[in-house]
């Protein structure tokens, strides 16, 4: 069904009981790492190949993975300890990809943490999992006590002179902890409050410390990369954004999945063909790219590659490659005020235009889905976003908040102002609440 | 009363894997919260900032910021329903509304016969076996309002 291409990323965790060591290492699990233990490759040529890939990090940001690797200081000339922290704290809305490669394929990604570890010369690995993965955690732990047992995990791995801990940490439901200096504030016992930056990871990361982080999938990728090339990697997806990746579909749609396609692969194809379609025979309204905080486009829009660079000429972001399908019936709206309900859920709090900002939107849209709304909250909307973001604060949840607020507004200002003349959702009867899911006091 | 010492044992097996003791709280809170009756006890935050030898504060700190941990007590079972996009699209806000009416329990409550706790979680990472409750830390997904009676149904 790919077209030009071939399943990589999913292929093993197909296989029954994928996630045992016996099945794993009967696929080839481990086979790269051995080769390159066995011809002692240089670090650098490592890296090197991760970079010239052009892998771009499937956290959300697309930065070049390889050339994250190059800003770890010189470890001839820096004797601090290095670490790499795999960010696993998947939770922004609609993302759903990492959970499948944790659960069905831990031995690939610990593969992948050892590649990255050897390339980079470090001395631990912490994956960071969100506390309420509770199998992919027992998988991944599993995975490398059974790692550890056969030698391919901890002291002198396969006979050879590289030495590297996998350690897995739980986290306890804060999407700010899936920002990267959160995330190290966490790993250390502390609230998940993001550092302002820089100095950055690689020169200041866990416990001050040179650390590299990175998401799962991206990782995962590594193997990959290193057994077959930058050159094969490079014949997938796009010449700005190669590979595969992996898109979770949900919402609207037919059949809602996790599906590997390659980048550039055209956004109608993913909900036609993958996902069975807009579901109930209905027509498309709205999608949102990648994830909540990528600005939702009109259906009109569907016909677009999903790739950073197409992406973001369509006016929105291409994220985690998450796309949420919001059909005809749907009012954007309630989706905006659920949506904003989250980011001042999750706002850390240490930056007012965050913490009182995301409040504010949450409560704006909230006003006119439920017929409390005037047509100055339209521009207060729009007001308030463009004083949140860009680059106002320490971390970027303000803008994640803000985007898909400036998004709506621009795509769906008609919808927004109906609800004002209509005196709340004109779109279906709902049932009554002040705020949506508002939780009472116990 | 102090952490029974099975407890203790693994808490200090678990911080061996940081270079710096405290990067276990978390993990530590975590398993407190699981041996004892599903919630962290003003006493057992205090006995987790003894471990650490950090200050109560200071433990509270961290506990209070993460949704996870519950500082109140929770009924036996405890129900998370998602209600973020993914869910809210495919009928959440009805999964709310029928395992308030099956367990009694408001939501960000517990029901009278103390049984369930029942309150909405934002997004799980399920998104695409939407709707999904996480049921005392298991995820039940796809559900409609055949599938939410039986679950319910069946626990003791």
């Amino acid at each position: 069904m790919i077209p030009g291409g071939e399943l990589y990323l999913l292929r093993r965790g197909e296989l029954k009981e994928s996630h045992t060591l016996a099945v794993a290492r009967k696929d080839g699990a481990y086979s790269v790492l051995e080769a390159v233990l066995k011809e002692g490759r240089d670090p650098a040529a490592v890296t090197a190949e991760v970079k010239d890939s052009g892998l771009r990090g499937r956290g959300g940001a697309g930065f070049p993975t390889g050339l994250k690797w190059t800003f770890m200081p010189d470890p001839e000339k820096d004797k601090r300890s290095r670490y790499l922290a795999v960010n696993a704290d998947e939770s922004e809305p609609g993302t759903c990809k990492d959970r499948v490669l944790l659960r069905e394929d831990p031995h690939g990604l610990i593969e992948g943490c050892l590649l990255a570890a050897y390339a980079m010369r470090l001395d631990a690995v912490y994956v960071y999992v969100r506390g309420e993965y509770r199998l992919p955690y027992q998988r991944m732990q599993a995975a490398i006590d059974e790692a550890r047992a056969a030698g391919l995990v901890g002291e002198r791995i396969l006979g050879s002179d590289f030495s590297c801990e996998v350690h897995m940490h739980k986290g306890a439901g804060a999407y700010i902890c899936g920002e990267e200096t959160g995330m190290m504030e966490s790993l250390e016992g502390k609230r998940g409050h993001p550092r302002p930056k820089p100095p950055f990871p690689a020169g200041f990361g866990l416990w001050g410390q040179p650390t590299t982080v990175n998401n799962v999938e991206s990782i995962f990728n590594v193997p990959f990369i290193v057994e077959r090339g930058a050159a094969w990697f490079r014949g997938m997806g796009t010449e700005a954004s190669p590979g595969n990746f992996l898109c979770g579909i949900s919402g609207h749609v037919e059949r809602p999945g996790v599906y590997e396609v390659p980048l550039g692969i055209n956004a109608k194809t993913i909900l036609q063909e993958y996902a069975g379609g807009v579901w109930k025979g209905r027509a498309l309204k709205a999608w949102i790219p990648g994830g909540s905080s990528t600005g939702l486009l009109p259906g009109e829009l569907i016909d677009t590659p999903m790739d950073h660079d197409s992406i973001k000429a369509a006016g929105s972001m291409f994220g985690t490659g998450a796309m949420i399908i919001l059909d005809e019936t749907a009012c954007t709206v309630r989706a905006s005020q659920v949506i904003a309900r989250f980011y001042d859920h999750e706002s850390c709090g240490q930056c007012s235009q965050c913490r009182e900002g995301t409040q504010w939107l949450s409560e704006i849209f909230t006003r006119l889905e439920t017929g409390r709304g005037t047509a100055a909250d339209i521009d207060n909307l729009e007001r308030l976003a463009r004083n949140m973001a860009p680059g106002k604060t320490i971390c970027a949840l303000a803008d994640a908040a803000a985007i898909p607020t400036l998004a709506v507004v621009r795509h769906f200002r008609d919808e927004l102002l109906a609800h004002v003349e209509a005196g709340g959702c004109p779109l279906e009867s709902r049932p009554s609440e002040s705020r949506a899911g508002e939780e009472v006091p116990a | 009363m102090a952490l029974p010492a099975p407890l203790v044992a693994e808490l200090t097996e678990l911080v061996k894997k940081y270079p710096e003791k405290r990067a276990g709280l978390i993990p530590a809170l975590h398993r407190c919260q699981e041996e004892l009756d599903g919630w962290l006890t003003p006493e057992t935050l205090e006995e987790v900032a003894a471990f650490f030898e950090l200050e109560p504060v200071e433990v509270y700190g961290v506990a209070s910021f993460y949704p996870m941990f519950n500082l109140r007590p929770v009924g036996r079972h405890v129900i998370g329903v998602c209600h973020n996009i993914s869910c809210d699209l495919r009928g959440a806000q009805e999964v709310v509304r029928q395992v308030c009416e099956l367990t009694g329990a408001p939501v960000g409550g517990t029901s009278p016969d103390g049984k369930f706790s029942v309150r909405t979680l934002e997004c799980q990472g399920a998104c695409a076996s939407a709707p999904m409750f996480d049921l005392d830390g298991v995820y039940h997904e796809d559900l409609d309002s055949a599938k939410v009676a039986e679950i319910l149904g069946g626990l003791s």
